[in-house]
């Protein structure tokens, strides 16, 4: 009764992962239709949504240029500054962090889980949530939306960081212990040279994200060019809306250039 | 004594000990120059302590609650919605930016788009879809898709330049058809790594759809600037209490989801 074997139909899957992925995709598509059946959309909006687009655009043009020098260009600078300031306060908090969240640093789980839920917990308020707040506790300006970039860097920074300190290799740690080196010398010369390059390319990452989120903390008051685009924006005075997007645009992208280049040059 | 005679095995690195001084000079300059002074930190403290206070209890009142949870729905409608559509758009955009696939002339433009979509924060393109299309789930919707082309198509052409060309020679070598030469020789490399970013991005997108409301593109996000406009601090709490409860849900079936797949 060799057919037995040969006619036995093959399938990749168990019928129990089967079933876990059509549940998967009806779900899917389940979401997808009811959201659209339910979802308010008022068609009214949308039928002249073209002729309000182009009025935009109208509006915006011709782009007030002469705006830039009283009235952008130290928003901007607050903006940067906001960003690094913010980045560099996120990386003296997350230090700590991402060292007792890393679990062959501090081997108690406890501890481990403690770090990470701090970790975890900047990381799901989104930045313009934490400048809300920082807006209640310190007032409207740049102080809010320095610590509104801190406290949200802080997740993501010490989470990639304890995760980098995980993959050391523990040679190097073993030799200098072995050597009777002290603890600061198995941290700096133990862990750091091994984490180093993957620090500057969190750091360098973070302050990237860090520019771009710190031009929209300004629309809950939290500084920086926001603030500029909120006051333009309730006084319809779309050209200079249109010159400050400009301005972020451009920050941007010397932002990526800058990074682009320091990672060829340090990493 | 020839240990005396050895250099030391750790050698001063001056270059690295300016640049950290530097970067601490730095931020005591833009601190001043932000006007960031510890008096104004202890006073914010005692503030923080006073707006914590205010937020305690939640507040839990039946007809608030009611309209949480329809800015609660609203948010994951357009989060949905704004993942589905930037997903099925990312695909061909992405495939049309892939260099190794297409002439330039098609992966200029296409790129020039990508970037286009991924330089400005989702909150500034939901200002111009609100005055575009007005106030509502819509503007939201949209904002969040173009946000999503700009972050998967770009992965994705990425990731289509990295394949191995062989087997798409090996399709195109049967004679086979331009899109059978994708769905054949392209996409079984890649589609692992799409549905990687497709995730991804759809926890971004419902992250980032609770805060396109503060622009007035609908969801959880009017509903929460306006309790904060109002000091309605204890209502402002709940509404927090409830994005966060929200997201680490989402983040709970996505594990779940992955080990599917695994």
């Amino acid at each position: 009764m060799t057919t037995a074997a040969i006619d036995r139909e093959w399938r990749r899957y168990t019928p129990r992962q089967r079933l876990a992925r059509f549940a998967l995709y009806f779900g899917l598509v389940l979401a997808c239709v009811v959201s659209l059946r339910t979802v308010q959309v008022i068609p009214e909006f949308l039928y002249d949504a073209p002729e309000q687009m182009a009025d935009l655009f109208k509006r915006m043009w011709p782009i007030a240029w002469s705006f830039y020098p009283s009235g952008v260009h130290d928003a901007l600078i607050e903006t940067l500054h906001i960003a690094t300031l913010g980045t560099l306060l996120a990386i003296v908090m997350a230090l700590p962090l991402g060292l007792l969240a890393a679990n062959n640093i501090a081997p108690n789980a406890a501890v481990n889980y403690f770090a990470k839920l701090l970790l975890v917990s900047s990381r799901s308020v989104n930045s313009l949530v934490w400048a809300l707040l920082f807006v209640a506790i310190f007032g409207p300006g740049a102080l809010a939306g320095t610590m509104a970039i801190a406290f949200r860097s802080i997740g993501f920074v010490g989470k990639l960081f304890g995760e980098a300190l995980e993959e050391a290799r523990p040679g190097p740690i073993e030799a200098l212990r072995a050597a009777g080196a002290p603890w600061p010398s198995i941290y700096l010369k133990g862990y750091w040279p091994q984490v180093e390059p993957a620090f500057w390319a969190i750091a360098l990452f973070r302050w990237d994200i860090s520019v771009r989120e710190s031009a929209v903390l300004g629309l809950v008051g939290a500084g920086g060019i926001g603030m500029a685009i909120n006051a333009a924006m309730d006084l319809f005075q779309w050209e200079r809306v249109a010159l400050m997007l400009v301005a972020i645009f451009g920050v941007v992208i010397v932002a990526e250039v800058v990074v682009t280049f320091i990672r060829k040059r340090i990493l | 004594m020839s240990s005396a005679a050895r250099p030391p095995a750790f050698l001063p690195n001056w270059p690295a000990r300016l640049a950290w001084l530097a970067l601490a000079a730095y931020a005591l300059y833009a601190a001043s120059i932000l006007d960031i002074t510890w008096d104004r930190f202890v006073l914010g403290l005692e503030n923080g302590v006073r707006f914590v206070g205010r937020m305690l209890p939640p507040d839990t009142a039946a007809d608030k609650m009611a309209l949480m949870m329809r800015g609660l729905y609203e948010t994951l409608e357009i989060a949905v919605l704004s993942s589905a559509l930037g997903i099925l758009l990312s695909l061909p955009i992405g495939l049309l930016a892939a260099r190794n696939l297409m002439p330039a002339w098609v992966t200029w433009p296409m790129r020039l788009l990508i970037a286009l979509c991924r330089s400005f924060h989702q909150v500034i393109i939901a200002i111009l879809f609100v005055k575009a299309v007005g106030f509502g789930a819509l503007a939201g919707i949209l904002a969040l898709t173009v946000a999503s082309i700009g972050f998967i198509a770009k992965l994705f052409a990425e990731a289509i330049e990295e394949i191995s060309l062989k087997q798409v020679e090996a399709i195109r070598a049967t004679g086979a058809p331009f899109m059978n030469v994708i769905s054949y020789g392209v996409m079984p490399q890649v589609l692992a790594r799409f549905i990687g970013f497709a995730t991804y991005q759809f926890d971004s997108n419902l992250r980032n759809s609770t805060m396109v409301g503060i622009v007035g593109a609908g969801g959880i996000g009017g509903t929460m600037f306006a309790a904060f406009q109002k000091f309605d601090y204890d209502y402002l709490l709940t509404i927090l209490l409830a994005i966060i409860a929200m997201i680490m849900v989402s983040e709970a079936l996505q594990n779940r989801i992955k080990k599917l797949y695994q």
